[in-house]
């Protein structure tokens, strides 16, 4: 697994927006922003299940990060999501290509699992 | 519009103090783009209590902004008091040789104004949240143009709505209700029944179960889906095998979306950070925006970014009044430069340039990559924000401010560009964004010589 490439995308989502209003620190916020929704199939396919802990590596950067199946259909095989937050923005690098914008949308990482 | 406050009446709480009821009608949420301005807000006791016709993140954001019993400054993290905090402050900015402004999207356009002054007098590069949002969009409109309308035009015309890239039923959640799918309109009287929705993106969202038609294309592939649809919008023939290989999408589909592109009568796209956040980033928007002029030899079509912070498009709008750029400019040589990747703040942090740091409205410490998050904990910064945030933790000077649009007025700058007023709540008792500025500008003046 740890050569197989996936693609990392972070995104919003509603309870990472109300739990910017609630409190960073706070729960919910940190809650939502640290797991990692994994395709149903990869899921099976990498024999994990909700709760579980990989490592995931990019170019940048390396997080823990804990796991969980999205509904079937709903992630392509290969695809990752997470919330925006303090995880994910360890993932991005600092070229902004003359941009200013670091590319923060589907990023190349690799998966190793820690605590299954 | 209804006056601000329609109804005060007084009641007992449990002490049997008097307790004083609000009613604020037409209240304005700045939580997103959208700003709707349509929202009433109970408030008792300095606690909004409910916040009617609110979307859960409205609700979030005007229920979970109590007052805040921070001192409304700290000094390396000890109460002080305010004027020494804008002495500070000024100082920090007066003696730095590169310094960056930076945040601006979740204050009201007069502080954002007061803002730029400052950056202008201590030569400063300022920066909005746009360079890590639509700031390529920002480059695109600069180099294709942008055929754009209000949402109150897209609410009374669009019959074709696409969302590229873009989660709005996440993001922005009255987009649908309010301007884009559901409002019934002077020519689209059935609402939703008169309008076809399509969604772009790389993943199935709460977005892309409104759609009639759902294309789901390879990740990092929107420049070429976007091509394809240019190329069809001017009958270029295609290799149907290359296009399918190359976005994931049959041509045939593609065809199929062109087609009902070329019958609308007023189409729209709107897109979101799937496009400017991902490799190709303005070459994606600028595609968009090129298939969007490109449309209007056969209809009406329009294309608008999906905004996000409550003010961010104002940020935009102040900063291009002032300095002639929307995002990204210097003032080192006393006279303001635009260039991304140069003057925007993850470039002048994460190349270790900037010396200080005037942080408003803004959590780079939560949101920059970490090179960037670690050159700024190294540097002296004046952070403002309403909430503690991992920014205001580690600032120099952190000033606790008071929250725009429920406590403070001003004015706003809706994602269409339409300026919205704000309908404060209740008082804070700490300062508005706008006063912390002026003072820390009036000393910055002061130490400068400056007249004016
Ligand atoms: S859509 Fe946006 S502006 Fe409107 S209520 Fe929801 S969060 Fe507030």
């Amino acid at each position: 697994m740890a050569d197989e490439i996936f693609i990392l995308i972070p995104g919003r989502t509603s309870k990472q927006g109300c739990g910017i209003s609630e409190g960073k620190f706070l729960e919910n916020y940190q809650r939502e922003t640290s797991r990692l929704q994994v395709a149903s199939e990869d899921m099976e396919r990498l024999g994990l299940s909700e709760g579980d802990k990989v490592k995931v590596t990019g170019e940048h950067g390396q997080i823990e990060i804990e796991v969980f199946g999205a509904r079937p259909g709903d992630l392509p095989p290969g695809l990752l999501f997470m919330a925006y937050g303090d995880l994910s923005c360890q993932l991005m690098g600092s070229d902004t290509h003359g941009t200013g914008m670091p590319t923060s949308k589907g990023l190349d990482v690799r998966l190793e699992i820690t605590h299954p | 519009m209804a006056t601000d406050i329609i109804d005060a009446t007084t009641g007992a709480n449990q002490e049997g103090a008097s307790q004083e009821i609000k009613i604020i009608e037409d209240a304005t949420c700045t939580f997103c783009g959208c700003v709707c301005d349509d929202i009433t807000l109970k408030v008792e006791d300095n606690h909004i209590t409910e916040a009617k016709r609110a979307c859960v993140l409205g609700k979030a954001w005007f229920l979970n902004h109590a007052i805040d019993d921070r001192p409304s400054c700290l000094i390396e993290g000890q109460p002080a008091a305010l004027e020494e905090g804008y002495d500070r402050a000024a100082r920090i900015l007066c003696e730095a040789r590169y310094p960056l402004l930076y945040g601006l999207s979740d204050s009201p356009c007069e502080a954002q104004r007061i803002a730029v002054s400052i950056g202008d007098w201590v030569g400063a590069n300022i920066d909005s949240t746009s360079s890590v949002c639509h700031g390529p969009s920002g480059m695109a409109f600069q180099s294709v143009g942008e055929v754009t309308a209000t949402l109150g035009e897209v609410a009374n015309r669009g019959d074709l709505i696409i969302f590229w890239g873009a989660n709005p039923a996440e993001s922005h959640p009255r987009h649908f209700t309010r301007y884009s799918l559901m409002p019934k309109g002077l020519f689209v009287p059935n609402g939703r029944k008169d309008r076809t929705c399509v969604v772009v993106d790389v993943r199935k969202t709460k977005t892309t179960k409104t759609a009639d038609l759902f294309l789901q294309i390879k990740p990092r592939k929107d420049f070429e889906a976007l091509w394809t649809l240019r190329a069809l919008a001017q009958n270029v023939e295609l290799d149907p095998d290359r296009v399918e290989e190359e976005t994931g999408i049959p041509l045939a589909t593609w065809q199929t979306l062109m087609d009902k592109m070329k019958a609308a009568r007023y189409g729209v796209i709107f897109f979101g950070m799937g496009l400017t956040m991902t490799r190709g980033k303005h070459c994606n928007t600028e595609a968009l925006l090129g298939l969007t002029r490109d449309m209007n030899a056969h209809t009406r079509f329009i294309a608008k970014p999906n905004r996000g912070h409550g003010n961010v498009t104002g940020a935009d709008n102040v900063i291009s009044w002032r300095t002639g750029y929307p995002f990204g400019v210097n003032h080192a040589r006393g006279y303001p430069r635009f260039n991304p990747g140069e003057y925007t703040a993850t470039d002048t942090l994460a190349r270790r340039e900037a010396d200080a740091g005037l942080i408003i409205a803004s959590d780079p410490m939560a949101n920059f990559t970490q090179a960037a998050r670690e050159h700024l904990a190294t540097i002296p910064y004046i952070a403002l924000d309403p909430k503690e945030t991992p920014t205001t933790r580690q600032a120099t000077v952190a000033f606790t401010v008071a929250t725009y649009g429920i406590n403070t007025p001003g004015t706003v700058y809706r994602m269409d560009d339409v300026p919205i007023p704000l309908r404060p709540a209740f008082d804070s008792p700490h300062p508005s964004d706008e006063q912390v500025l002026r003072e820390i500008e009036n000393r910055v003046k002061k130490i400068l010589n400056i007249r004016a």
